[in-house]
């Protein structure tokens, strides 16, 4: 794919509850490469948008071209098989993300059968790498997640995204819940992952430490609508909307 | 002596219609599962009230009934739906395979190839082979619809990582036709190999779950495996100690108190024919 399209295009893209704004007149683009973060409060549209972008939710309004495509135009199957392919969904809980009744191995290993793999060997080889890319011992193969701590579990939940090497990752809070030295401790291996795989990121957050670690340009959303948008550390240190201010000066707080 | 207190096979004539077109339907999509609204019938769910239902409406007056129940005609199971069907329907009914056109089946496929013409109906508890890995139903519509049967091999590789070889021997899952994955009820995994191509047809209907699919005859039908893991129909490393048969399915019977056990065919009907065959050829 040449450099000059970008990867991901949404435009006037919105989003209803019955009369409620989930989102609205969201438009930007993403770049091959590119980690986007989208910050806001709770209830402002964070979710909703990435769940629009990702396809799990059917968005009322607006076009999310991918590659060129219009996802809302294609067919089920066809959005189906990018989800298990070129994109990766990564859920703020692992138990959303995970088979919890499956083994660490099989649950690393499910995004490479369901795309045809079918030599039980090469596939238990990838998961141990997978595992140990993940800072996950391999002797773990065979444990189920519930066996595993929080951490583990989103370690694991991260290898079972990223084993068919997608190009597209969405992330919905994926350090929320965890402790501060775990978050810590993963910031860092996502770091690690993004940048050696060349991965596109859509994570969304409302911790701007993790923006800001993260995310090279950020929008950030109120009541459904994207209110600024610039780069990371533009956004952090001079931010321009009132509502900006507010919430990076009440971080700056805690 | 026909109990006229019902119609013929008890079921009434447009029930029987219903059933007729979900089979049909079955018949024409190989291995895809119908829904159809299952009736009450004279008898607890789990004694194969899908697989009589079915067989209600494929029988007609002209039809010979056999009914096996893992391999045996006389279990209490097969002897009740045998004599269910003799009061209700009249029909002729037979232990003989090769005589039967309507054959009910709970967890076997009789050892005598199947011929043409004939109609093998299954008795299912659970139709759907995704079911323990994936419970939403709205998904595993999906899933079957687009053929994204991924998961079915998960569940191969998590036996494999737990047991060092698929340890699945019963209702061990199987592809048909390239599509639709199915359960084959639970036959054991030795039978596999008679699910496809077989002349006969082959009916599967689940009452509880009010589900029907089908296998026309000469059905390609393909046993989920790995490359390094191949499908194999295993069965006990012995030969029949009634009458030697050294390729049939076996069960293991403890035969005393103190624990001696021998192993004979679980198709008693093929058994206790090679029997009589060889008994005849020793008296010559
Ligand atoms: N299923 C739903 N039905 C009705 N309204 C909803 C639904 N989901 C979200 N909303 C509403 O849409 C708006 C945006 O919600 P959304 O979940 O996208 O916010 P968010 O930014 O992800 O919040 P959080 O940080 O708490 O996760 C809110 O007003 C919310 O109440
Ligand atoms: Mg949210
Ligand atoms: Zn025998």
């Amino acid at each position: 794919m040449t450099q000059d399209q970008p990867l991901l295009s949404v435009r006037d893209l919105a989003k209803m509850y019955g009369g409620r704004i989930g989102c609205t007149d969201v438009s930007f683009d993403l770049w091959p490469g590119e980690v986007l973060g989208i910050v806001g409060e709770s209830g402002s549209g964070k979710s909703t948008l990435l769940g629009c972008l990702s396809g799990q939710l059917a968005a009322d309004r607006g076009q999310i071209l991918y590659r060129g495509r219009d996802t809302r135009q294609m067919s089920e199957p066809e959005r189906r098989l990018l989800s298990r392919t070129e994109w990766a969904f990564v859920h703020q809980n692992p138990r959303d993300g995970l088979r919890m009744g499956v083994s660490a191995g099989g649950n690393v290993g499910e995004r490479l059968m369901a795309v045809g793999a079918r030599h039980y060997g090469d596939i238990r080889e990838t998961a141990t790498d997978w595992l140990g890319r993940v800072e996950i011992s391999a002797e773990r193969i065979d444990d189920r997640p519930r066996q595993f701590s929080g951490g583990m579990q989103q370690r694991l939940q991260i290898a079972r995204n990223l084993v068919t090497s997608p190009k597209l990752v969405f992330m919905d809070e994926p350090t929320g819940g965890l402790d501060v030295s775990v978050q810590a401790r993963l910031l860092d291996l996502l770091r690690g992952l993004v940048r050696d795989m060349g991965l596109s990121v859509i994570i969304v957050t409302h911790d701007l430490a993790v923006a800001r670690l993260l995310a090279d340009r950020l929008m950030v959303m109120k009541d459904g609508h994207v209110i600024e948008h610039g780069l990371t550390d533009q956004v952090l240190d001079d931010p321009q909307a009132a509502y900006t201010q507010l919430l990076v000066s009440s971080v700056l707080q805690v | 002596m026909t109990d006229q207190a019902y119609n013929f096979a008890y079921l009434d004539e447009a029930t029987k219609r219903m059933i007729r077109r979900a089979l049909l339907k079955g018949l024409a999509i190989p291995g895809y599962q119908v829904p159809f609204a299952s009736r009450e019938m004279p008898m607890p769910y789990g004694w194969g009230t899908g697989g009589v239902q079915v067989t209600a409406a494929c029988l007609t007056p002209e039809d010979t009934l056999k009914v096996i129940d893992q391999g045996a005609d006389d279990t209490t199971n097969a002897v009740s739906i045998r004599k269910f069907f003799e009061r209700t329907a009249d029909v002729a009914t037979t232990e003989a395979t090769a005589e039967a056109t309507v054959i009910q089946t709970r967890h076997r496929i009789p050892e005598v190839p199947l011929t043409e013409g004939q109609i093998l109906v299954y008795q299912v508890p659970i139709p759907e082979p995704l079911r323990f890995l994936e419970p939403r139903e709205s998904e595993t519509r999906k899933m079957h619809a687009l053929s994204e049967y991924g998961l079915m091999h998960v569940k191969l590789y998590e036996d494999i990582a737990r047991h060092g070889a698929i340890a699945t021997s019963y209702a061990y899952p199987v592809q048909v036709e390239g599509h639709y994955v199915m359960d084959p009820s639970p036959i054991p995994k030795f039978d596999n190999p008679k699910l496809g191509d077989n002349a006969a047809i082959q009916l599967f209907g689940a009452g509880r779950e009010q589900r029907i699919y089908a296998l026309p005859p000469y059905t390609r039908v393909v046993s989920l495996d790995f490359e390094d893991h191949p499908f194999e129909p295993t069965k006990a490393d012995h030969s029949c100690d009634l009458c030697g048969a050294g390729d049939t399915y076996l069960d293991e019977v403890i035969t005393d108190d103190q624990g001696s056990r021998m192993f004979v065919c679980s198709d008693t009907n093929y058994c206790v024919t090679r029997q009589a065959e060889a008994e005849a050829g020793a008296a010559q």
